[in-house]
């Protein structure tokens, strides 16, 4: 699960990690009062920034300095509503729907702080860098030495010893360690506290009179360990969500929506991402992945067959099914009645497999509806593309 | 002979007395497989289904002589079913759940270094090596016993490429579920270096999919110590960067992780890569040659 900046600073600074000051606001009078209060508190000016689930803001627009009150309200009525779009949010953009008025900082040096975990080691993996501003993935392409790694040892944290090694590499002053170890294991007790599954201070600034600080914040969770967390699942944002993955959500299907125009549903998450590979290679472009998992029932059929015919791009639809712990009879059961009920006008081609196929195949049969049977993924992929014209 | 599990396998099951651990305990022991008993915390001394139930697994092994665990325990208790079960010193624990949070996987990866069990999954189907012993929750029928080892980070696809075989009339050796998520007990390597080694498997077919980087340090081991045929396949090669396609390990993140990328990896290391899923049976039946028959 993805949060916003603001979200994220308000966690970290809990945790004892330094953030500027600042406050989310959601109309002009909101952000006028937030940069009055900075001003008031000494801030010599403020930085808008836009709050969507998207990194490289700053060159789409999204994060501006304002010198006055007057000028926050103005940069903050042009950037609410509007769309930005970046190189993470796809050409579609994202509707601005809050911002995060803060105090400008007189940067020194921009750094870098992550962690992540890495699968390879089964831990997690403290990274510094001195490239800040940077995305670390393209630090990593053209300099790899340039990222300094410390490994988290399982129920230990990060050492203080870790940091001071992290914190002289990255070239602080003597005089700043001590606040940077601070920073670097309140950060790591965060990650871990709050099950996090990314972590990113970008940048992670020094300021010229020696203060350390949060510029930016990243904070993923991870969505299995969200059950510990009930506080931190209120802060999830599905303004920011395709309203099909949301619904799909609710009825814990897997589904992710793509750009083609055959709808596929699968069991397994392999064998779904292997359809659509399959749908390509036939000479098609799948309109989602859907994973309906191994112990579906009837109603979550439904739910799913409703969400696919519910994306207008969607000319075809494939079902393939491997039924191992999740029958094929139930399956069928559920077709027939989604397809009865919604009153699909699609083709629909049908590729089962596994346990209680006969009885999956009779109901199907049975049910007066006009299915394409296919025999092997390959037949089903040729016949669902040629149906999707 | 086959990989890990034979008919001699003893097996507990954790979580026995749940809806999933009775339909899957059943299902095994219809096949064949020994289950000797089961574990549930609170309720040792009961009979489930005409199995002992214990309360810890260090009883149960006590009790039953088990060398060999299945785990249905619920995600937030999984992993420390996992740890209680290496403690016990089960020599196989093979974990079915998915949805473990990373960090409860990374405390038990970490336990099982002090151990001497090996762990299979989590979130996988599990093993079998037909007409031996089932320990997972795959449909039986589809397998016959034969001399394809697969090794897969998907469940049914794995299911997809058992079929593609069997109907072929080309049987398994073994077929091991390695899980679909980011941390996993047994890697492509481990289970490869076994079949390597085991006289049954002339040919291996490895299922990948996007996320990670272990089907290129497999690859590596395929090119400088497999000494049988490797046919391979990874899925997702046109799933989207930065999304998690249903596994909670199947991510392109950074722009690393790629499909196109192990699939490079994987051909320059020498295994036969099928473009499409369903050519899977027709490669292995082209890299056995004569062998197979219909």
């Amino acid at each position: 699960m993805k949060i916003h900046e603001y979200q994220a600073k308000a966690i970290l600074k809990k945790y004892g990690v330094a953030v500027p000051r600042g406050e989310m606001v959601e109309n002009r009078e909101q952000a006028e009062a937030a940069a009055k209060s900075l001003f008031n508190a000494g801030a010599s000016g403020v930085v808008v920034k836009a709050q969507i689930h998207a990194g490289g803001r700053g060159k789409g627009g999204g994060v501006k300095i304002a010198k006055s009150v007057e000028e926050a309200g103005d940069i903050a009525s042009k950037m609410l509503g509007m769309t930005l779009i970046t190189h993470q949010t796809g050409p579609e953009g994202r509707v601005v729907r809050c911002l995060l008025v803060e105090e400008t900082l007189p940067i020194e040096r921009e750094l870098y702080l992550g962690i992540v975990i890495d699968r390879a080691e089964a831990r997690p993996v403290f990274m510094a860098s001195q490239s800040g501003g940077m995305e670390i993935e393209q630090v990593a392409e053209e300099n790899p030495d340039a990222i300094l790694k410390e490994y988290i040892t399982p129920g230990m944290g990060l050492e203080g010893f870790q940091a001071r090694k992290l914190a002289f590499r990255l070239g602080l002053k003597p005089e700043q360690v001590n606040q940077a170890v601070k920073f670097m294991t309140g950060l790591n007790k965060c990650f871990e506290e709050t099950d996090s599954s990314l972590m990113e201070i970008n940048p992670f600034i020094t300021t010229s009179d020696g203060r350390l600080f949060a510029l930016d914040a990243k904070m993923n969770f991870d969505d299995n360990a969200l059950f510990r967390h009930p506080d931190l699942k209120e802060l999830r944002d599905i303004t920011e969500e395709d309203p099909l993955e949301v619904e799909a959500s609710k009825y814990s299907l897997n589904y992710i929506k793509l750009d083609g125009n055959v709808g596929c549903m699968v069991n397994g998450a392999g064998l779904a991402m292997a359809t659509m590979d399959i749908i390509k290679y036939a000479g098609g472009m799948p309109a989602n992945f859907l994973d309906v998992g191994g112990g579906a029932n009837a109603e979550q059929v439904t739910h799913a067959f409703e969400i696919l015919l519910s994306d207008k791009n969607v000319k075809a639809v494939l079902i393939n099914i491997f039924g191992g712990i999740l029958r094929v009879d139930t399956l069928a059961r559920g077709v027939v009645e989604a397809a009865t009920k919604t009153k699909i006008q699609l083709p629909i081609v049908l590729r089962l497999e596994g346990t209680n196929v006969e009885q999956g195949r009779e109901i199907l049969q049975q049910s007066g509806l006009n299915f394409i049977v296919a025999e092997t993924m390959k037949d089903a992929a040729e016949k669902v593309v040629a149906a999707a014209g | 002979m086959s990989i890990l599990v034979d008919k001699s396998t003893k097996v507990i099951v954790q979580g026995i007395t749940g809806r999933e651990g009775t339909f899957h305990a059943k299902a095994c022991a219809e096949y064949g497989t020994k289950i000797v008993g089961g574990v549930t915390p609170g309720k040792g001394g009961a009979t489930h289904e005409g199995w002992p139930v214990f309360n810890t697994v260090q009883e149960a092994v006590d009790k039953t002589g088990a060398d060999t665990s299945i785990i249905f325990v619920p995600p937030p208790f999984a992993a420390d079913a996992i740890m209680e079960a290496a403690d016990a010193e089960v020599e196989l624990i093979i974990c079915i759940t998915e949805g473990i949070p990373v960090l409860d996987m990374v405390r038990a990866w970490e336990f099982l270094q002090t151990r001497r069990s090996r762990l299979i999954g989590p979130n996988c189907p599990g093993i079998i090596s037909p007409g031996k012993c089932k320990i997972g929750i795959m449909p039986a029928r589809i397998h016959k016993e034969g001399n394809v080892g697969i090794v897969s980070r998907s469940g049914t696809l794995t299911y997809e490429a058992v079929y593609q075989l069997t109907t072929r009339g080309i049987g398994q050796s073994t077929a091991i579920g390695i899980g679909g998520d980011p941390i996993v007990g047994t890697n492509f390597i481990d289970a490869l270096d076994l079949f390597n080694r085991d006289p049954q498997t002339e040919a291996v077919i490895m299922i990948g999919e996007i996320g990670g980087n272990a089907e290129e340090t497999a690859a590596e081991f395929v090119k400088s110590r497999m000494k049988k045929p490797v046919i391979g396949f990874i899925a997702g090669q046109t799933a989207p960067p930065g999304r998690r396609m249903g596994h909670a390990g199947a991510i392109i993140s950074g722009g690393h992780g790629t499909a196109s990328e192990k699939i490079k990896a994987m051909e320059a290391a020498g295994i036969r890569m099928c473009t499409s899923p369903a050519d899977i049976g027709e490669t292995v039946a082209t890299a056995l040659g004569a062998k197979a028959s219909v």
